[in-house]
């Protein structure tokens, strides 16, 4: 029981060694409401992503049919993510090329694949919700995380328009959105989770193997140890 | 752990010696069964570990992708006609046969290695007198069963051939349903990939249908 | 005769097979007094076989090449079958690896292994931890992310810096203008051929020295002295295998435990074995914000940052960076204490130690954290800021440590050494 606790503490003394890493970071990040077991949420994200990230950003490493580890089925995939006719197989490609982009858009929109392992579930959830409007800016939108980000705010008419005040750095919804603010939070925090469980989708599998491969070893420390007691028995 | 037993024990105590040779036979049975069941155990760990990295060779998602099921539409596939599509980077052909050409296949089972499909190179379901779902349309991979080469397709009849192929690296000669002719070098008929239709005129290649 | 036997006699008439067992195993007598501290050796060994093989798998799927290696990482993490352990089992294995290898150098430490007639053992061990920096530092280049690509571009820069000949140096070691396709593709043959050989080599010397000269213990006693007069075994040393053997199971299999809670559980280590950053792709246009070496090298990184440049040239630091990593090798003659082990050393010494290990272990978490949190490293002594100022005592220390090492340890107040091992 007691080495359980040790376990225990020493798994919980892991998952926040990320936060003190990058506790130095200036910015307030907040918690994204991370759960990669919760199908529904990821199926939503999963929706969200395709039908509004996929028309600029890539995710070349993931692959469609990899979605039925999340409940979908092939044919839910083609009717409802599969937009200009892939094959379930192939990987959320974009056909907007790197050079098109640069021209477009100035900057080639960066492939999503392991964001979240980049800068982090907080990172994404704060920025998808941290637009506000800045007519200094081409796009005319600016970002509390991003200062003087390049990319537009896709979401706008699902949120609505956000102010900053600049003295209390405080965002305010000054026009609101088709979704209420619960409702677009919501809508980020699946979209967040996805692209969480998007960034490494084996991390689930992960963990639960890591359970048996540490009871087996337990198996095993015992006897190695009964093993070395009987043999040094000898040894005066 | 050597047993051999000599009377040592008292001598070497006398010197504070750490290790004496040889041990009672008590000990030993405490060391063995722990030595069979550490041993047991470890190497039910090794090959659990060893299981990964075997699988780690097979077809990646990625191969499994460019391997996946094709689609060939046949509808402007002409009687007596064969067209070639690419399947996990194989040839595969679908021959449109004519009613004359299937007549023919029936008639020479005799100077055939294996006319009644015994050996497994086809799924169940062509496992019947055309080798074929439709006996119109023969599918099958166009890589010799010899060594891998291509045969090239050998249509126009004579009095002693009836139409088929003949491979070009060693001979190897087989009929339009792919069944290999005795005395060719080729030990067995030509492969029939699983394949279904999806409908009339559409055949999807790499997936079995239901099983008639 | 059983057939078993028969077949080993075939052998060993053709092959030294049972005289080498008996050698280095049944008949190599280890000191019975070995403590927690000598786990390490055999764990460095299992990392070590460990990495080859994991390694081994990686080459069958990965491609050093610019514009191909990223994608083929997150391609071993997600399409290759069960490619995401095989990869996480290397990068967990290269921070382990070191982990494994301090402590297996601290021992040492402790212990005064290095002393004679142990030197060449050392001098072995020292090429083996130069080989592995050199084999870590080229492995990290190959998955191609933002830290692979700017760490290799500061390290070979570094040598940039060595007066008249540092430029040509760097160029010729990048093989382009800066980190490259070419770079990458040579430090793939580095890693892969080149230092796995001589590290193999290297191990084996290290192994064959110790078993020449037999190993040191705790106490620092040599047990060869002492021999049973008719069988002519140490009176203190027991057969390695089976005591040993069995002994460095119970470590392998607890090594294994912590080894496979980082694997399924923490593989990141929070950004240390693996870093956020080099989830994005190399881009030569953009230098990420925060910089840092792994956490293995930051140490001498710290040391490199602290020292101050003379007139524009950064040679300085490199060569104090340099120099603190080659200073280990100085040990067997740079200790003159009468005794070996720490246990019957006197204060002096220990405080010494105690003020090295913890100077090292400051001066490593300087190096991890950005360069901005307590200030930037390298302005000049007027108006240095609290990271300088701590990293240049602990680096003062560092070499103090070494340096004085002839003084105090021949001042420091020993104890007597007794006769046999204490057990």
């Amino acid at each position: 029981m007691k080495t359980i606790n040790h376990l225990k503490k020493a798994l919980l003394i892991l998952s926040f060694l990320p936060s003190l890493a990058f506790a130095t970071e200036g910015i307030q990040l907040d918690k994204a409401p991370i759960d990669v077991s919760d199908h529904g949420s990821l199926q939503r994200g999963a929706r969200t992503f395709v039908n509004y990230c996929l028309n600029c950003h890539s995710a070349n490493y993931m692959r469609y049919n990899r979605l039925l580890e999340i409940g979908l089925t092939e044919k839910q995939i083609k009717d409802n993510l599969l937009l200009a006719g892939e094959k379930v197989g192939e990987t959320m490609k974009v056909a907007i090329t790197k050079k098109d982009a640069i021209k477009w858009l100035g900057a080639a929109p960066p492939d999503l694949s392991v964001e979240v392992r980049a800068r982090g579930a907080d990172w994404v959830y704060t920025y998808m919700r941290g637009f506000y409007r800045d007519s200094t800016r081409p796009t005319g939108w600016n970002n509390t995380v991003f200062d003087k980000v390049g990319m537009p705010h896709v979401l706008y008419e699902l949120q609505g328009e956000q102010t900053l005040n600049h003295e209390t750095h405080e965002l305010k919804l000054t026009k609101p959105g088709r979704l209420s603010i619960e409702e677009y939070d919501t809508l980020i925090g699946d979209l967040t989770n996805f692209m969480a469980y998007m960034a490494e989708p084996v991390k689930q599998q992960r963990n639960q193997l890591g359970w048996f491969v540490l009871l087996f070893l337990g198996v095993l420390l015992v006897l190695t140890y009964k093993l070395k007691k009987a043999y040094w028995k000898d040894i005066h | 752990m050597s047993d051999k037993q000599n009377g040592q024990h008292q001598a070497d105590s006398q010197t504070g010696a750490s290790y004496q040779p040889n041990q009672s036979p008590q000990v030993n049975l405490e060391k063995r069964n722990f030595l069979i069941a550490t041993s047991a155990v470890g190497a039910i760990g090794c090959a659990a570990v060893a299981v990964p990295f075997v699988k780690s060779m097979t077809p990646s998602e990625r191969a499994k992708a460019a391997g996946a099921p094709i689609e060939v539409d046949i509808s402007k596939l002409a009687p007596g006609g064969k067209l070639t599509a690419e399947w996990r980077g194989q040839p595969v052909w679908i021959i449109h046969r004519t009613e004359e050409m299937l007549a023919k296949l029936s008639a020479h089972d005799e100077q055939l290695s294996d006319p009644n499909l015994e050996v497994p190179q086809q799924p169940e379901y062509c496992k019947n007198k055309d080798r074929a779902i439709k006996a119109k349309y023969a599918v099958m991979l166009g890589t010799c069963t010899h060594l891998g080469c291509a045969p090239n397709e050998s249509f126009v009849e004579t009095a002693d051939w009836d139409g088929g192929f003949v491979c070009p690296c060693h001979g190897s000669k087989f009929d339009l349903s792919g069944r290999v002719y005795k005395g060719s070098p080729a030990p067995t008929n030509l492969v029939i990939p699983p394949h279904k239709y999806l409908t009339e005129t559409t055949l999807l290649i790499g997936e079995d249908g239901e099983v008639a | 005769m059983n057939y078993f036997t028969k077949l080993i006699g075939w052998v060993d008439e053709r092959f030294p097979l049972t005289s080498n067992v008996k050698a280095h195993l049944t008949e190599y007598y280890a000191p019975k007094n070995f403590n927690f501290w000598y786990f390490f050796g055999s764990l460095a060994l299992l990392v070590l076989v460990l990495q080859i093989i994991t390694g081994i798998f990686l080459t069958m799927h990965y491609k050093p090449d610019a514009a191909l290696a990223f994608a083929s990482v997150e391609y071993i993490m997600r399409d290759v079958p069960w490619g995401w352990l095989i990869r996480y089992m290397h990068s967990t294995g290269a921070s382990l690896f070191f982990v494994v290898v301090y402590l297996h150098m601290f021992r040492g430490l402790l212990y005064g292994s290095y002393r004679n007639p142990r030197e060449l053992i050392w001098l072995f061990g020292v090429g083996i931890f130069l080989a592995l920096m050199g084999e870590a530092f080229f492995g990290y280049l190959l998955p191609w992310g933002q830290m692979s690509y700017w760490g290799a571009q500061v390290i070979t820069s570094l040598f940039g810096t060595v007066p008249f000949i540092g430029p040509d140096i760097a160029e010729w070691l990048r093989g382009d203008y800066l980190t490259s396709d070419a770079t990458l593709n040579r430090f793939f043959a580095f890693h892969v051929i080149a230092l796995p050989l001589v590290i193999l080599g290297l191990v084996a010397a290290h192994i064959l020295a110790l078993h020449e000269v037999g190993s040191n213990n705790p106490d620092g006693v040599e047990i060869k002295k002492l021999k049973d007069k008719k069988t002519g075994i140490p009176l203190d040393g027991i057969p390695f295998h089976p005591y040993y053997s069995v002994k460095d199971l119970v470590g392998v299999v607890v090594f294994l435990m912590v080894f496979a809670v980082i694997i399924f559980f923490a593989p990141d280590m929070g950004g240390y074995f693996l870093e956020a950053n080099n989830f994005v792709p190399a881009d030569p246009l953009v230098t990420p914000a925060h910089i840092a070496p792994t956490w293995y090298f930051t140490p001498y990184y710290s040391i490199l940052r602290a020292v101050p440049p003379i007139g524009i040239s950064q040679f300085p630091g490199v060569a104090a960076m340099g120099l603190s990593v080659v200073v280990f090798a100085l040990l067997p003659w740079l200790d003159r204490s009468p005794v070996k082990s720490i246990r019957y050393k006197g204060n002096l010494y220990k405080a010494w130690l105690a003020a090295f290990v913890i100077s090292f272990l400051i001066l490593g978490y300087l190096g991890t954290i950005p360069a901005d949190t307590y200030g930037q490293f390298g302005a000049w002594l007027g108006k240095a800021d609290i990271a300088t100022v701590v990293a240049r005592i602990c680096s003062v220390v560092y070499f103090a440590f070494f340096f004085l090492m002839p003084w105090y340890s021949k001042k420091d107040k020993t104890k007597p050494v007794p006769e046999r091992v204490t057990g």
